[in-house]
């Protein structure tokens, strides 16, 4: 089918008016962090870097700012090492039950997020688990293991298992052939694998709310305290904007390394 | 290869412990394999399966109302309580009307531009729409709805576009729901369109050409009958998420999403056994339509 000129033109207008539909929720939150006035009306009367100041000089921010990247690394850690574990497994043997595997580990993700937060808060307070940051990290290194296990499992498919055999065939052991030939192997697959689940964890939500209990607050749960108050709303919007560029910097990033699960699994 | 390093005579190093363990593991695959899985299974079945079972478990429980403590006895009361009070059942339907329109509003949206992108833009111009598309998906969540709390608020940027029309934002309510969560799903359903065009061999629509088809017609039976699975796999993501979500409605409106009251009881509310049966709701509707989406061929798709 060859489409009229008058089509092309339309589809042409209709794809950039949806880009342009995506971005500019991003763009006008950007701007508003510069914005002098208090008040969020539009057009914006002023620039400022004020708010900036005052955002970092804010105890409760910085507090938040550094439960969300101790958050973030512990789920990350934790979601590298079962998922890379997972996808050797699956990448490399076969066993009963293989098919099951990868069903097993999209399911955090997959399911209603107040499912997954709702099951992990009332197994913890069933069994008298205290909410706090550890909590939170289980939550997250939960739904987080699939991005590590997607993209290590797609390069090992794609890498030769005949490395792998010559190494062995050349007299190095089982963890010799680890270090030396599957580990660089899946260097890049990592990263990209850990910065999806970095930037994922961070701007994680629902699951955190369940998750976090009274005490812990990270970036988002900062932000969704703050809201809704007046006095906040522009420190808010810096926080808004750091959280677009904590999230968008390391996805970009991983596309970069060549990264499978970007388009997929979020 | 025929045995392991240790069996070909290459030299080595005696009472390595490391080595010898890599040995044995070597001559016991099973073993190793189930080593090698034993942690994550172990989470992924004890943490997360685990805990759905509790959750299971405590939708059967109830609540005392005068100690306020959960009585751990079977009972389906708090089915019973969901399914005849007025309340949860017009919240149930609302969660899954605006799911389902959520859902077509992003099909129709998506499909200009995932045409786009797959069959006329050159080859630049589609990669940086990919990332176009990407960028924006991944982007902080919370913060997309925050910025779309901002434009339809009063004096926001709406009502800036609107006013030389001399209209106004619609402000907050069911329709800055449903937007907000077009908006967010949107590139869900882009990218399974996208995948499937791409796919699709050109000759497929020259062959129904050269056969003397209009372009409706091919449109109607080459381009509709691919994208269908695909819509489906992007449905998944659209619908699911729009159930499971509890922000978008707090942040744009003062009504309430199943996610709302669930979350409401396990905290002010402090009713967790009618909280989690009430997360069972979104649950048993997305295994449903996860079945449903299989059928069509969903899956082939994602």
């Amino acid at each position: 089918m060859v489409e009229s000129r008058l089509v092309r033109v339309l589809l042409r207008m209709a794809a950039w008016l949806t880009i342009a539909f995506m971005w500019a929720p991003l763009i006008v939150i950007a701007v508003y962090a510069f914005n002098a006035s208090r008040s969020q009306s539009w057009p914006i009367r002023g620039l400022t870097l004020d708010w900036f100041a005052r955002a970092a000089a804010d105890g409760s921010v910085r507090d938040a700012l550094l439960a969300s990247v101790l958050a973030a690394c512990g789920a990350t850690l934790l979601a590298l090492l079962l998922g890379t574990l997972t996808a050797i497994a699956v990448a490399r043997f076969r066993f009963f039950g293989r098919g099951t595997i990868s069903f097993l580990v999209v399911l955090p993700i997959a399911l209603p997020g107040i499912v997954t937060g709702m099951a992990l808060s009332t197994t913890f307070r069933t069994f008298g688990i205290d909410l706090g940051l550890a909590t939170v990290i289980v939550g997250h290194a939960t739904f987080c293991v699939v991005l590590a296990y997607n993209n290590v499992v797609a390069r090992l498919r794609r890498l030769s298992r005949t490395y792998e055999e010559a190494s062995m065939d050349l007299g190095a052991d089982t963890w010799a052939t680890f270090r030396r030939v599957l580990l660089p192997g899946m260097r890049s697959a990592l990263l990209s694998g850990g910065l999806l689940a970095f930037a994922l964890s961070f701007d994680e939500v629902i699951v955190t709310s369940f998750t976090a209990g009274a005490g812990t607050q990270t970036m988002p749960l900062w932000v969704l305290a703050n809201f809704s108050r007046p006095n906040a709303i522009p420190v808010v919007n810096v926080v808004a904007l750091a959280l677009i560029v904590i999230s968008i910097v390391p996805v970009y990033v991983a596309q970069r390394f060549g990264g499978e699960a970007v388009a997929v699994t979020r | 290869m025929t045995r392991g390093a240790s069996d070909t005579g290459v030299p080595r190093a005696s009472g390595d412990a490391p080595r010898r363990l890599a040995g044995a593991l070597w001559r016991r695959p099973r073993l190793g394999r189930w080593l090698l899985l034993a942690l994550p299974l172990g989470w992924l079945a004890i943490v997360y399966l685990g805990s759905l079972a509790v959750l299971f478990l405590n939708a059967f429980w109830s609540l005392d109302p005068f100690t306020g403590q959960v009585v751990r006895e079977l009972t389906l009361d708090n089915f019973v309580h969901l399914a005849t009070t007025e309340v949860f059942r017009t919240i149930t339907l609302r969660t899954l009307g605006i799911a389902a329109l959520v859902t077509v509003a992003c099909a129709l949206i998506a499909f200009p531009i995932a045409y786009y992108m797959a069959r006329i833009a050159s080859r630049r111009t589609r990669a940086m729409m990919l990332i176009a598309v990407l960028l924006p998906l991944w982007s902080s969540y919370l913060v997309k709805i925050y910025a779309w709390r901002t434009i339809l608020g009063g004096n926001g940027l709406l009502d800036w576009l609107l006013a030389p029309f001399g209209l106004a934002s619609p402000g907050f309510g069911e329709l800055a729901i449903w937007l907000v969560f077009t908006y967010l799903w949107l590139p869900y359903m882009i990218l399974p369109i996208y995948t499937a065009l791409d796919r699709l061999p050109a000759s497929l629509l020259e062959a129904s050409a050269d056969l003397g088809a209009r372009s409706g017609f091919t449109f109607r039976r080459v381009i509709l009958p691919i994208m269908i699975p695909a819509v489906a796999a992007g449905s998944i993501f659209t619908f699911s998420l729009t159930i499971g979500d509890y922000i978008t409605p707090r942040l744009v409106s003062n009504t309430k999403f199943i996610g709302n009251v669930v979350y409401e009881n396990v905290g002010v509310a402090g009713n967790i056994p009618l909280a989690a049966a009430f997360s069972l709701v979104p649950v048993v509707v997305m295994i449903g339509y996860l079945f449903a989406a299989r059928r069509i061929g969903a899956f082939d798709s994602l």
